[in-house]
């Protein structure tokens, strides 16, 4: 078969209906540009959204948490070995929160070749008093240096300074909390711990986070401060943070520590495992947008070829007489949808380019992640594979039925037609 | 003894639509090298139907059909088409042209098609005839800016553009004026006496008829002469 000559008669055929020809590639063009915008941007939704997730959330978090004890009494019995025992009422054991020798499980953390830093932290449940109102809330003692590097908390402090938890008595509280106590930086706030000691500290800063449930409630202190409020020594350790090189590793390594540290640990999917569907869920509706607007464009297409086809049917009959075979018609007519195909996929991948940096540079701020000041947009050279895969699929299926239903014209039937 | 260029034995041809008809009934036709055929009859006696039967582009029929003594019956479609493409060239009452394309490249499509000649050569070959024909100053207009006569004068061009082995039309000149119509028969009549090219035309003329080597003449689906 000759391709040159096939080609060269479907570029003809395309030039004699420019106008409608370019409808159909702009239909292509748009879908695609449609398809890779949207799939980048929502993309880059899900990275932000992850972010949003993960500086707030350490890859492991290792505690000790309010359960029965696996072993009772009664297993310790000889008597009843091998019986099957039904205990009733079982009440939770307090083992207190505190993590047994944390000195020496952060030490051996440190050195694990696989995490990135150890944060830990201690956090208590707390009254914050001003004048006759009690709002409940939590202060999180935390290691300054190695908090900020796992979750650059210092991006949400919002007035003052993370390190000046580091003078004494010192305290950074929420947005939410400051506004209704009507207290500001440099201000003095009296806490009361459940075990009923009461401090006074002063407020070195006010953090936002924009999550209102953290603002209202949470407070930052130092983790010696924390430990003198709640009358704990100075080994008190309620959380080890941990984050990892590899966060895909955080499951099995979650496990791992489980075993050989003997607490309680969670990794940051299974706490957060919302995030995880609404990405797949977001991911799935640009697709199927994408293939809409697709399988539409291919209509437009399939449109545009079979009318060709009606018009073109006196063309086809001399091809056909002159020498041209049923399959040369049908390439001619697929040529004709790869090329409306491949132009305006191309067309596609620029526009959708294009769109995609007008949709960078739109701003957008949003006081929890700081970092972002325009809307996300993940440039991905995958979604411009996908495009012109997805363009030239639609185009040659629905170029598929027009060119066979020419290759089929009886050209007897057109010549005697006339 | 000349050569058989075109054979049909016992060649039989129905149409189903509306009702079960025998348009071509048993005919034994040879027609050799070098001969000017024409094909009369009265009107719906199934010259047409026979000249499409000839031609390969019909091939829903009993019989059988030779072509330079190859069997063509029960080819396969890309076989018809190159046969077609290679030995045969077809002129139609009405000037079929290709409307995108301009005089020059209508006459060369189907050497193009073939693939023997150069494009170069296959342009100088196109103008040669182009020339014969008198129409070599139209070469790069478009078909629609050409006369009835013209554009008949381009199909034969095209007709001729792969040295074919019979050159066959369906009132080529059924459509012109007595003096477009003499043009035509001058230029068959030219390339059967200059390059022995065998021809075979159906006219419902009988001035152009008279005028050609050999008269079959049909009636009812049967050659009578
Ligand atoms: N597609 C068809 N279906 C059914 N009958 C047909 C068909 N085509 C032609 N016929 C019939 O077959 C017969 C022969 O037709 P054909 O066109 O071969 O005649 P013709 O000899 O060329 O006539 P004319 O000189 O008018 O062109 C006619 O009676 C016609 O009605
Ligand atoms: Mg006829």
């Amino acid at each position: 078969m000759n391709y040159k000559l096939i080609l060269d008669i479907a570029f003809h055929l395309l030039r004699a209906r420019l106008k409608q020809t370019i409808v159909a590639a702009v239909g292509v063009t748009f879908s695609i540009a449609m398809f890779i915008s949207l799939v980048s941007f929502m993309s880059g939704l899900n990275e932000l959204l992850d972010g949003l997730m993960l500086n707030r959330t350490p890859h492991i978090r290792m505690y000790n948490e309010v359960k029965p004890s696996d072993h009772q009494p009664l297993s310790l019995s000889y008597e009843y070995k091998g019986n099957a025992a039904f205990i009733h009422s079982i009440k939770p054991k307090d083992r207190g929160k505190s993590i047994y020798n944390s000195m020496s499980i952060i030490r051996a953390l440190k050195q694990d070749k696989r995490v990135v830093d150890v944060a830990p932290k201690v956090t208590a449940s707390v009254l914050f008093n001003s004048g006759t109102i009690e709002i409940s809330g939590f202060v999180n003692g935390i290691d300054v240096v190695a908090e900020n590097t796992l979750f650059k908390t210092s991006d949400y402090i919002k007035e003052g300074k993370l390190s000046d938890l580091n003078q004494n008595n010192s305290i950074i509280i929420g947005k939410g909390l400051s506004d209704k106590m009507l207290l500001s930086k440099g201000d003095i706030i009296k806490v009361s711990t459940s075990n009923g000691n009461l401090a006074s500290l002063k407020i070195v800063g006010i953090s936002e986070t924009g999550i209102a449930d953290i603002d209202n409630m949470s407070s930052y202190t130092s983790l010696t401060t924390a430990q003198k409020l709640l009358g704990q020594p100075k080994n008190y350790i309620t959380d080890i943070q941990v984050n990892l090189y590899n966060k895909e590793l955080a499951e099995a390594m979650a496990k791992e520590f489980h075993t050989v540290f003997n607490l309680d640990t969670i990794d940051y999917l299974a706490a957060n495992v919302q995030f995880e569907t609404g990405s797949t869920v977001r991911s799935i509706i640009s697709y199927a947008v994408g293939i809409v607007l697709l399988i539409v464009a291919g209509f437009g297409i399939y449109n545009i070829l079979n009318m060709m086809i009606y018009e073109k049917m006196d063309s086809i009959a001399i091809l056909k007489a002159t020498g041209f075979s049923g399959n040369d018609v049908k390439w001619i007519f697929i040529s004709l949808s790869i090329i409306i195909g491949v132009a305006g996929g191309i067309f596609g991948l620029i526009f959708g380019y294009i769109f995609s940096s007008i949709i960078d540079i739109i701003p957008f701020t949003t006081t929890s992640v700081p970092s972002v000041t325009t809307y996300p947009i993940d440039y991905n050279i995958a979604y411009y594979g996908i495009g012109i895969v997805f363009a030239l699929f639609t185009t040659i299926i629905s170029g598929l039925f027009p060119a066979m239903k020419a290759s089929r014209v009886d050209s007897v039937e057109i010549i005697r037609g006339k | 003894m000349k050569e058989t260029a075109l054979e049909t034995k016992g060649l039989i041809k129905y149409f189903y639509n509306p009702k079960k008809f025998q348009v071509i009934k048993d005919i034994d036709l040879k027609i050799n090298y070098g001969e000017f055929v024409s094909i009369v009859g009265k009107s719906g006696c199934g010259k047409s139907t026979l000249l499409y039967l000839l031609s390969t582009m019909d091939t829903d029929y009993e019989g059988e059909l030779l072509i330079h003594n190859e069997l063509i019956t029960g080819q396969s479609d890309a076989n018809l088409a190159k046969i077609r493409n290679e030995k045969i060239g077809f002129v139609f009452q009405f000037h079929y042209l290709l409307p995108e394309y301009n005089v020059l490249n209508n006459v060369m499509l189907p050497g193009l098609k073939l693939g023997k000649y150069s494009k170069e050569e296959l342009e100088h070959r196109a103008m040669g005839h182009l020339k014969t024909l008198e129409i070599a100053q139209h070469a790069l207009k478009m078909p629609n800016q050409l006369s009835g006569g013209e554009k008949q004068r381009v199909a034969i061009a095209r007709a001729l553009i792969n040295d074919p082995l019979i050159i066959m039309g369906d009132e080529p000149t059924g459509n012109l004026d007595r003096k477009s119509g003499d043009i035509v028969f001058d230029i068959f009549k030219r390339l059967t006496v200059d390059f022995n090219q065998t021809i075979l035309i159906v006219t419902h003329d009988p001035d152009f008829a008279d005028k050609t080597d050999r008269i079959i003449t049909m009636e009812d689906g049967r050659i009578i002469s």
